[in-house]
């Protein structure tokens, strides 16, 4: 079975030495998705794998079998940006851009988990429902390291859309 | 133009189109959210092949052999590049030549020697895993590494009146030992180059700072002209310094794709990028301050000891902003440089004030706990005149406005401090403040602006955007000068085909490429109000229309009508101190059993000149202060004391600052327009968040727990163990 990326279906690569980061940058020319520290320590090459955010760094492509990956193409396009996009845009959620696309997968797949009300350790209890405050989505996002230090603008773009969308993961 | 006097009138304050300073979103906003802005590595080039770096793992010694024939012999593996052209370091910011190059003499552990080149990525990365080399290297005992203990050369010394005898006279005086560990610029995106060859020019995408500069250090590094060069940063992943000068994976991607003759990409790996770019030193400081009894400074005394490679002329520059900001008529500035074999020091964000200033600001602290000033009031009362030593005056500066305004901002409650006067269970709460100052640095640079026929212009200039706004900001000067509105100016930056700008570096991107662009826009609006037959004082455009309603392109006939704009700095440098300021202040809340700090909030009020975009400068200060956070709790290079390797060298072990580390920060932007920084009145905002920033959180740290910690970064242990009994 083939691995579908955005909704379109690539070939497994041949090398098994490839990580599903080189293959979605190298093999399927989506470069949205970045290489920081191919480490798993920086969060700059997230991706959403059937519905779940990973740090593609660390999963070899070949382990990926009939799975369906989301990269930031795959969220919206310049002419079609997702309201997490816009919301980067305007509340200036970036600097360099580098770290972005990262985050952007993130936050999509974390507004997800929040309104499946999965607790966090910024959460007052572990079971009930989780609000989207600016704590939640700190710890939330703490996977994702933003050298420029665009943090705070990053939780206020967040957190626009999460209040659009009530918490609820129809972000994307 | 050149600059040799202050800029009073800028005409870009008579300017009606009202773009300028406005809080624009990103220009490049949209291609960076939705993954299609390309940086260095990711053009897509036919048949390229992939290079991986081979590092030296020993200290210092000479390459004696290179087994080829083995990793020839590996899958897909092209070539084995050890060319004596390779560079062992990264040149430092505006070198303008090539850095130290002959890789097979070892300088520092983990220095590039050789270039493994394979058709796939994997194949190269087992391949360089692989290479055998033999080595002769020096004995670890005779090779400095302990800067406490290496030889020094003194870099820069100033001495006036007798401070030792002003500390004796003193009514109340500190002298502390204040140190500072080693930081890295740690940007997200890895350094990287694809090299393509024709057979006559060599063009290179890249991830530089300096294009201006970059060019002619790889046309030395290559024994090539510049004209057969073409550098390609449009888009660069954070540079902080580490992106200044040509770095060794350039240079090794440029050699290999001539030899090859075929494209090479060389990315280099985190580890990679920690241990063989560049450090910024670790510092020991030596700080003595004396007052009379009204807590005015009559002793100044700001001593360090850096480190740096042999041969290198780079120290970081830590008394930069002593040398000025406060009083004190009996005055001792010296900095030392001990020359150890770690990997090479250079410039990150800020270098100086980024471990000067908080060095200096934690003993204002204590000064003014010593002597029962208020630490605002302590400030005040000691910004001088002029400058302390040569009396020049200084420019537009805003340090008391942005002391009073953060002040009242914050909430800072004046008055005698002592320490752990509020608990919350288990965390002691506290808040400090420190002034921030960072020198204004301006450089000479050119960009063209071309109007077009179809109502658009266009801006075009070497200058990178690093993550600083250059894209926008550039633009909403050209929109303001011509009249246009924003989204009509299409800037396009980071090729060396374009005009020479400034490169990004030391604050001085905006001001100096911005005042190229005024002067371009300058010389448009003068031909154009020739040919209007109106005088350029009358000349008024707004919506690509003047006052009468005529179309702006009606004058351009049917042409482009182009000016490049060349701006130098003259000798205004000479007449005036110039420097942006600041002030912060935090609230910290400290552990009273594992002594970890929480920064609960921060605000920071800052003169920089005239803001180009608010929303843009905001972040601009939102970056430096979470870079503050950093410096003061979390953020040490540390080095191996055998033989000098670098341990933490990835983002697991050295820890930035992550999004949980950084509560809201409050930013005020102090009005100000510079007229002797710069023709558009500006200075620079990318360091100047960062510059004393940490001590805010120190002198908290004293106030919640009573922990006067002097080593840098305040880790639990060293405020546990700095925290008073009682």
């Amino acid at each position: 079975m083939p691995i579908t990326v955005n909704d379109t279906p690539h070939d497994l690569p041949r090398d098994p030495r490839t990580s599903l980061l080189d293959f979605l940058r190298h093999n399927c020319a989506l470069t949205g998705t970045k290489k920081g520290c191919d480490h798993g320590q920086c969060g700059a090459c997230t991706v959403i794998v059937n519905g779940q955010r990973i740090n593609s760094c660390l999963s070899l492509a070949v382990t990926h079998d009939g799975d369906s990956v989301t990269t930031i193409e795959g969220l919206g396009t310049p002419d079609a940006p997702s309201a997490l996009q816009k919301a980067f845009v305007e509340h200036d959620g970036y600097q360099c851009g580098y770290c972005t696309p990262g985050q952007i997968c993130s936050a999509t797949a974390m507004l997800q988990e929040l309104a499946n009300n999965m607790p966090s350790d910024a959460s007052e209890s572990l079971d009930g429902p989780i609000k989207p405050t600016a704590d939640e989505i700190r710890e939330r996002m703490s996977g994702n390291l933003c050298r420029c230090g665009a943090y705070a603008n990053i939780v206020a773009a967040i957190s626009e859309v999460a209040e659009q969308t009530n918490g609820a993961g129809d972000a994307a | 133009m050149e600059q040799d006097k202050p800029a009073r009138d800028c005409d870009l304050d008579g300017m009606k189109q009202g773009v300028l300073g406005k809080p624009l979103s990103r220009s490049e906003g949209l291609a960076k959210v939705t993954g299609t802005a390309p940086y260095a590595a990711e053009y897509h080039v036919d048949n390229c092949l992939e290079g991986v770096l081979v590092t030296a793992p020993f200290t210092r010694g000479t390459i004696t052999g290179i087994d080829k024939d083995a990793c020839l012999a590996m899958d897909g593996v092209v070539a084995v590049i050890d060319d004596s052209r390779m560079t062992a370091r990264p040149a430092q910011g505006t070198a303008d030549e090539a850095p130290v190059q002959q890789p097979q003499q070892v300088c520092y552990w983990g220095q590039p020697i050789a270039l493994v080149v394979a058709e796939t990525f994997e194949q190269a990365r087992d391949a360089a895993k692989h290479l055998k080399i033999t080595f002769e290297a020096d004995e670890l005992d005779e090779i400095p590494l302990d800067p406490q203990e290496a030889e020094t050369e003194n870099n820069q010394s100033t001495r006036q009146g007798d401070l030792a005898q002003a500390m004796n006279d003193a009514s109340h005086s500190v002298d502390g030992r204040i140190t500072t560990a080693g930081h890295a610029s740690a940007a997200m995106e890895p350094h990287a180059a694809i090299a393509q060859w024709d057979g006559s020019t060599l063009t290179v995408h890249a991830s530089l700072q300096m294009l201006n500069y970059n060019i002619s250090e790889l046309a030395d590094s290559l024994d090539m002209e510049e004209e057969n060069i073409r550098l390609v940063s449009r888009y660069v992943g954070g540079g902080f310094g580490s992106k200044l000068g040509i770095s060794e994976e350039t240079v090794a991607a440029s050699i290999a794709a001539i030899a090859l003759e075929r494209p090479v990409r060389v990315v280099m790996s985190r580890q990679q990028v920690f241990q063989c770019i560049m450090r910024r030193s670790e510092t020991t400081q030596r700080l003595r301050l004396a007052t009379d009894d009204k807590g005015d400074l009559t002793g100044f005394g700001h001593q360090a000891l850096v480190s740096n490679l042999p041969g290198e002329e780079f120290a970081e520059p830590v008394l930069q902003s002593s040398d000025f900001l406060y009083a004190g008529e009996n005055r001792v500035l010296e900095l030392d440089v001990a020359r150890i074999h770690q990997m090479t020091a250079g410039s990150v964000r800020a270098p100086g004030e980024a471990v000067g200033m908080p060095a200096l600001e934690v003993a204002m602290d204590m000064l003014a706990q010593e002597s029962g000033v208020d630490p605002v009031e302590l400030r005040l009362r000691n910004i001088p005149e002029s400058h302390p030593v040569e009396g020049t005056p200084y420019s537009s500066r805003k340090l008391a406005e942005c002391l009073k305004q953060g002040a009242e901002a914050f909430g800072w409650e004046a008055g005698p401090r002592k320490p752990r006067h509020t608990r919350d269970g288990e965390w002691w709460i506290g808040t400090g403040m420190a002034s921030a100052a960072r020198v204004h640095n301006i450089s000479e640079a050119k960009a063209r602006v071309t109007l077009k026929p179809d109502g658009t212009a266009m801006v075009e200039t070497d200058m990178t955007d690093i993550g600083t706004g250059t894209y926008t900001i550039l633009g909403q000067i050209a929109a303001e000068m011509l009249g246009l509105p924003r989204e009509k100016v299409l800037v396009e930056l980071g090729d060396t085909q374009f005009p020479r700008g400034s490169g990004s570096g030391g604050s001085w991107g905006a001001s100096s490429v911005g005042s190229a662009v005024y002067v371009a826009c300058t010389g448009l609006r003068k031909t154009l109000g020739e040919r209007a037959g109106v005088s350029e004082d009358e000349l008024r455009l707004k919506d690509g229309k003047l006052a009468d309603g005529t179309s702006v392109t009606d004058l351009l006939n049917g042409g482009d009508l182009s000016e490049e704009g060349h701006y130098e700095p003259g000798d205004i440098d000479d007449d005036f101190v110039a420097a942006g300021y600041g002030a912060y202040f935090a609230q910290v809340r400290v552990n009273r059993f594992t002594g970890e700090t929480r920064v609960e909030r921060m605000t920071g009020a800052f003169g920089f000149g005239r803001v180009l975009n608010e929303k843009t400068a905001r972040s601009q200060c939102q970056g430096g202060m979470v870079w503050s956070i950093g410096a003061a709790l979390t953020e040490a290079l540390h080095f191996d004391p055998r033989d000098g390797h670098l341990v933490n060298c990835d983002l697991a072990e050295y820890h930035v600052p992550v999004n949980r580390d950084v509560p809201d920060l409050e930013v005020i932007m102090v009005e100000e327009r510079d007229p002797a920084a710069s023709p558009i009145q500006a200075k620079g905002i990318g360091e100047l968040g960062m510059c004393g920033g940490a001590a805010a959180i120190a002198n908290a740290i004293f106030d919640a727990s009573g922990a006067r910690v002097m080593d840098f970064p305040m880790t639990p242990d060293r405020v546990l163990a700095a925290m008073p009994a009682s």
